[in-house]
């Protein structure tokens, strides 16, 4: 019986190792990996970053690259798109929270904002190609693209917004109402200012994707590497490619690798500002939590 | 702390046509966000009925049948054939293989992260995931030309590494991300109770971890699972970089085409029935994501209903 007991006992020890082994091997490669990664990128990459392409357009005449005009269009997208989106997004939110007695409206939104989410972003490049594009002939322009990403970084906003209007303490809107404020300026004094944590979040994560979105900027917005004015940026017909587009073509379709692994290298410095800028933030919404 | 406005009672002093304007500014802004609330609606309603008109008729013409289940996509030959077979079954294969390698890592580190990490090591993981989520998949996709398909090459000594298997590594990293953040959240919302009951029957931490929470975790990490699914599949450009881009059926070590990349590849040169079998391409897929969506919201109102 003992002798029976402690073989079981030996089994047991030796399968909780194991187990225990597997949880720590996972975790150690998966993050030796990303690090490693991030090392990799850097090392190739850092070193291609000069002054000449961050400050100069590729010229074939000089037989050199740049991508001044990528960096200024990335700027633009981000520009437009939150300038559309963020109305849009806020608006909805506050539709769902403050104004929404229907909750079946409420959950019909939710799910409709889910489905967006879960839409992958090559579907978003066709749809915004054949909508925006062709439908709305803005021609593959940087307006088209923005506008595409309108629609893509539209749940993230409304998501966000709802979160931190959900923490402002209801007390502050009865306070506001009590005192005689309509609805809309009791929104608009007391609601929303309260809700800006949430708001930047939306903001930075949106920025996040755009950055980092290609698929859906390829039909949309361009291929182009000419520099574009600012008002350019908002007339159809301007296409112009972004810094993540930009490594596509350079390192699948010119298998030009030096610029490719710069452009990663940027990327990779703009994802990590952008992860710390949205850790910031969401800690400030953390603690808002908190006062209550 | 914000300050209740004071300014507010003013207004309160309204009369005859002002308290008119301030009830039409009301009026207005009413509708304004009503307007915004359904937007999020009326933009699903657009995509999918811009992607039914753009995308039945060209299946009308080759035969829904001969489209689906067709072996052959040859769309610029003398002789055009349109079978979307292997685009299918390079998805569905490669979203698989990137499952069964991707969940259990993903898992594994998320029992770490919530189980076994102390305070910094648990927040040191979620920066890293919090980063690998962040990176864009075009960075994903030169990684996997520069490092995983030469690799590949190398090992199985193949003459070209950019085959459904590279694709599979880059996916399974790719999912990552999703798999871990979604499955510590649910391990994390285990009752600790459970936990203790089974530390005090003698179980050890371990034993604990395996047997008690991880099946009560079981729908969260399953919502993982499926989110997982929909990224893979969805995923296109760091898929064009590495999976070679034939229209082969699919083999493990086949150059392929997945739905998402047979669509981006053809799109900027294709034209007449060419192009509209892209945009039924499209719809396909789209089909398969809301059939992962409607997944999704099964299996989480079903835990919702459980608590």
């Amino acid at each position: 019986m003992i002798s029976k007991n402690s073989t079981y006992s030996a089994k047991r020890k030796v399968k909780e190792k194991l187990l225990k082994a597997l949880v720590f091997a996972a975790a150690g490669i998966t993050g030796l990996l990303i690090i490693g990664v991030v090392i990799y990128i850097f090392f190739r990459g850092l070193p291609h970053v000069t002054l000449g392409l961050l400050a100069s357009k590729p010229s074939l005449l000089n037989g050199t690259v740049g991508i001044l005009p990528n960096i200024l269009n990335t700027l633009y997208i981000i520009f437009i798109t939150l300038l559309i989106v963020l109305p849009l997004g806020v608006g909805a939110a506050v539709y769902l929270n403050e104004y929404a007695k229907n909750k079946k409206a409420v959950r019909l939104i939710e799910l409709a904002a889910e489905t967006l989410a879960g839409i992958p972003s090559i579907i978003y490049g066709l749809v915004g190609m054949l909508i925006f594009v062709q439908f709305c002939s803005l021609e593959t322009s940087v307006l088209a693209g923005s506008l595409t990403l309108v629609i893509m970084t539209l749940p993230t906003i409304i998501r966000t917004t709802q979160e931190s209007l959900k923490t402002v303490p209801n007390g502050y809107r009865e306070g506001a109402l009590a005192l005689g404020a309509g609805k809309w300026h009791m929104i608009r004094t007391t609601v929303l200012p309260s809700a800006v944590d949430g708001i930047v979040t939306g903001c930075i994560l949106s920025v996040g994707r755009i950055v980092g979105e290609s698929a859906a900027l390829m039909f949309t917005a361009g291929m182009a590497n000419e520099v574009l004015g600012f008002f350019e940026a908002f007339t159809p017909g301007n296409a112009g490619s972004t810094l993540a587009v930009s490594l596509y073509v350079y390192a699948k379709e010119r298998g030009d690798f030096d610029t490719a692994f710069a452009i990663a290298a940027i990327l990779l410095v703009l994802t990590l500002l952008i992860n710390i800028g949205a850790n910031f933030a969401a800690k400030k919404l953390g603690k808002g939590k908190d006062r209550k | 702390m914000q300050a209740i406005d004071v300014s507010a009672p003013k207004s309160n002093v309204r009369k005859g046509g002002l308290k008119k304007a301030a009830d039409l500014l009301e009026a207005v802004m009413r509708t304004l966000f009503t307007v915004c609330g359904f937007i999020a609606v009326g933009f699903v309603v657009i995509i999918t009925v811009f992607l039914i008109i753009s995308g039945v008729p060209a299946i009308g013409e080759i035969g829904i049948i001969d489209f689906l289940f067709g072996t052959r996509w040859a769309s610029t030959a003398a002789e055009p054939s349109f079978g979307i077979l292997p685009f299918i079954l390079t998805s569905v294969y490669g979203t698989f293989g990137a499952i069964l390698v991707g969940v259990p890592v993903g898992i594994l580190c998320a029992v770490f992260a919530a189980k076994y990490a102390n305070r910094k090591m648990a927040s040191l993981t979620r920066g890293l995931v919090g980063l690998m989520s962040g990176i864009p998949s075009v960075v994903y996709g030169l990684i996997g030309m520069i490092i995983v398909v030469p690799a590949v090459r190398e090992i199985f000594g193949l003459p070209d590494g950019a085959n459904l298997f590279s694709a599979m590594i880059v996916l399974s990293i790719m999912i990552l991300p999703s798999v871990i953040s979604v499955s510590e959240t649910a391990l994390r919302a285990v009752p600790k109770e459970y936990e203790e009951a089974s530390l005090a029957l003698g179980a050890t931490k371990t034993e604990t971890v395996f047997k008690v929470t991880l099946p009560a975790a079981k729908s969260g990490i399953l919502t993982a699972v499926v989110l997982g699914i929909g990224r893979a599949i969805g995923e296109a450009m760091a898929v064009m970089m590495v999976a070679g881009n034939v229209a082969n059926m699919p083999g493990i070590f086949q150059s392929v085409r997945f739905l998402t990349t047979a669509v981006a590849s053809e799109m900027s040169y294709s034209s007449g029935l060419q192009r509209q079998a892209l945009f039924s391409i499209a719809l396909v897929l789209f089909a398969f994501i809301m059939l992962i969506n409607l997944t999704l919201n099964l299996v989480v109102k079903r835990s919702d209903k459980k608590k």
